[in-house]
């Protein structure tokens, strides 16, 4: 009977289009805006992941994220070296600064000074160059965002110089790095010379990265420089979760994306509750001379079940392989970079193709149910 | 007047109806549109119901054949009380001993033929395949083997009634409840089905019960019911005058 029902919803070529179309275009919705959503969020870390030698980062107690930072006076690297457990302790400074470019034009940018000696604070990565070229007077590397935002796709932007807070700066590499989450330029610098480019204050310096001794924890280690120095310690992961839930409690993001969401769970019960009724009720004098010849009302339910799974089931990979095409379509376009579908998004989606087929089924189905096998009569 | 039948059932009936009675809710009030029928039918007669639109010909053939339940009275089909049966039972019973035959056809357009005629086996649970083969030998009786990988939108009206007509008897049930059968078709269309149901579906051990008010075809009966408001004014061979 199942082979039956499939036949049936299959023959009716409009409304089974009309279904998958419902289904995909919800699991489309749902996958591809929270996929979206994660991703975007998740900038809110890229700062920490774009140094990921650092296992522990100190701060001022104030500071919350990469960007929202409170200097320290620099006498805070000595008294974070000196913390039992601690392998080494690196400089890392972050601050905003303005470059004109070469058509006279201004734009902000971040800039991050990474430790003189080991360029520990280097995204992992380089496109272009090798991490030694900050070693050469006045020089830059610039992320690959940057690129695309400063120079036209023909130009490459090595050798390119750069004033920055009127002052020269060469670019001379490109770091493979995650996009942050305001997408802004970052030109990446030795420490020292990133206390030339940003103006002056009395203290300068941002964050501490650490790393830990073998046979240390950084949870460990960073308790124990909080005790030592009055400083706020964060492994790598509470670090960059900090800066995920900056974005999510000071935006408007969740609200924006989840009512997207939302919208298209909606869509999705519209477009297929109303076709399937459709569908059931062209179909009921055919269920009700079922029902006459012998069919019970449970074979019915797992008739109904199993065009409801069908139709599921291909909506639901129709709207995830559109997620997969979406994602790897923008893949080249720099606020895409890195983006991936985290594997809970399409168990969420199919989460929520189950309930709309559920709610959507519960409701046609039932005038099939109700219907009296004596109705064929009629 | 062949008269209806009261008291107990006769043992070679194949359904004893027994006070029949049925209502219907039309908002405040109560319809009784069967008053207490009793009737037998037969095993190999070609029996029809026959009446003016609201006379409850369809009610009392719904009651007769398990699909709406009476407000009164009993029906036994070939000994079973079949509205004593839990609701699971009476629909096994429907799927193994009464084949039905829609005005409407009510065949599924979506499967071919031959998968039409063979649903009430494969509802039974028998192969697919199996069942098909099955409902293909009949189809060939029936003179439309050669459509049985059709759909039924190929098939003119005629065709289409032919593959109810087998879809009801493939499971070889001992009783068939036909609703208007030839009411969708021509004269000569409507003859020739009457024709072959009365070839393949009488026998005698089979009961042919057929709802009708087409005066065309009621020469082929055996016995002729008439159903005037919900009671029965005539049984017998042949119509009565004036009808």
């Amino acid at each position: 009977m199942l082979w039956i029902a499939i036949r049936m919803l299959t023959g009716d070529a409009q409304k089974f289009y009309g279904l998958l179309f419902g289904i995909g275009f919800s699991t489309l919705l749902i996958t591809q805006q929270m996929t979206i959503f994660v991703n975007l969020v998740e900038r809110g870390a890229s700062g920490v992941y774009n140094a990921p030698e650092a296992e522990v980062w100190v701060m001022d107690p104030v500071s919350r994220t990469t960007d929202v930072s409170y200097a320290m006076p620099a006498t805070a690297l000595d008294r974070v070296r000196s913390v039992k457990g601690v392998e080494w302790a690196v400089p890392h400074l972050r601050a905003v600064a303005n470059v004109r470019t070469k058509d006279g034009d201004l734009e902000g940018v971040a800039v991050i000074g990474v430790d003189d000696a080991t360029l520990i604070g280097l995204p992992e990565r380089m496109k272009e160059g090798d991490k030694s070229v900050l070693f050469a007077p006045d020089s830059v590397v610039i992320d690959d965002t940057g690129t695309t935002r400063f120079f036209p796709p023909e130009q490459s932007p090595i050798g390119e110089r750069l004033e920055l807070n009127d002052q020269r700066a060469v670019i001379r590499g490109i770091a493979d790095a995650i996009p942050s989450f305001t997408s802004t330029v970052v030109l990446y610098t030795r420490y020292s010379n990133a206390l030339n480019f940003v103006p002056g204050t009395r203290n300068r310096l941002s964050f501490v990265l650490v790393g830990v001794s073998e046979g240390e924890t950084p949870e460990a280690v960073a308790a124990r420089i909080e005790a030592a120095t009055g400083l706020q310690a964060q492994t790598r992961e509470e670090f960059s979760q900090a800066g995920v839930n900056f974005i999510i409690e000071n935006t408007g993001i969740p609200t924006n994306f989840g009512i997207t969401v939302f919208l298209g769970f909606v869509v999705g019960i519209a477009i297929v509750g109303l076709t399937f009724s459709l569908f059931l009720r062209d179909n009921i004098k055919q269920f009700g001379a079922l029902k006459a010849i012998g069919v019970t009302n449970a074979k019915i339910v797992q008739m109904v079940a199993a065009q409801a799974g069908l139709v599921g089931m291909i909506g639901y990979a129709l709207g995830v392989i559109g997620t997969v095409a979406f994602i790897r379509g923008f893949g080249a376009n720099p606020f895409f970079k890195g983006f991936y579908i985290p594997w809970q998004i399409p168990l969420i989606s199919l989460a929520a193709v189950v309930v709309i087929l559920a709610i959507t089924g519960l409701i046609a189905i039932r005038s099939v149910l109700k219907t009296e096998p004596a109705s064929v009569f009629r | 007047m062949e008269t209806t039948t009261s008291g107990n059932c006769a043992p070679e009936a194949a359904i004893c109806a027994r006070g029949i009675a049925r209502d219907f809710e039309a908002g405040q009030t109560t319809i009784r549109v069967l008053h207490g029928i009793d009737t037998d039918i037969r095993p190999g007669e070609l029996t029809y119901v026959v009446g003016e639109s609201g006379s409850g010909k369809t009610t009392l053939i719904s009651i007769m054949c398990g699909i709406l339940y009476p407000t009164e009275g009993e029906v036994k089909v070939f000994g079973t009380d079949i509205y004593s049966l839990t609701d699971t039972e009476l629909v096994n019973f429907r799927l193994k001993n009464i084949g039905f035959i829609f005005q409407q056809y009510n065949l599924i357009p979506s499967i071919d033929v031959a998968s039409n005629a063979a649903v009430p086996l494969i509802a039974q649970g028998m192969p697919r395949e199996q069942a098909r083969e099955k409902a293909k030998v009949l189809l060939d009786k029936l003179n439309i083997g050669n459509q049985a990988d059709k759909l039924p939108r190929q098939l003119s009206g005629g065709q289409q009634q032919r593959v109810a007509i087998a879809r009801a008897l493939v499971h070889e049930p001992r009783l068939v409840v036909c609703d208007e059968p030839t009411a969708a078709l021509d004269a000569s269309s409507g003859r020739r089905v009457m024709d072959l149901l009365r070839e393949v579906a009488v026998a005698p051990d089979r009961a042919c019960i057929i709802v009708t008010h087409d005066n065309r075809i009621f020469d082929l009966a055996d016995r002729i019911i008439v159903l005037e408001d919900g009671r029965i004014t005539h049984d017998g061979k042949e119509m009565p005058d004036g009808h």
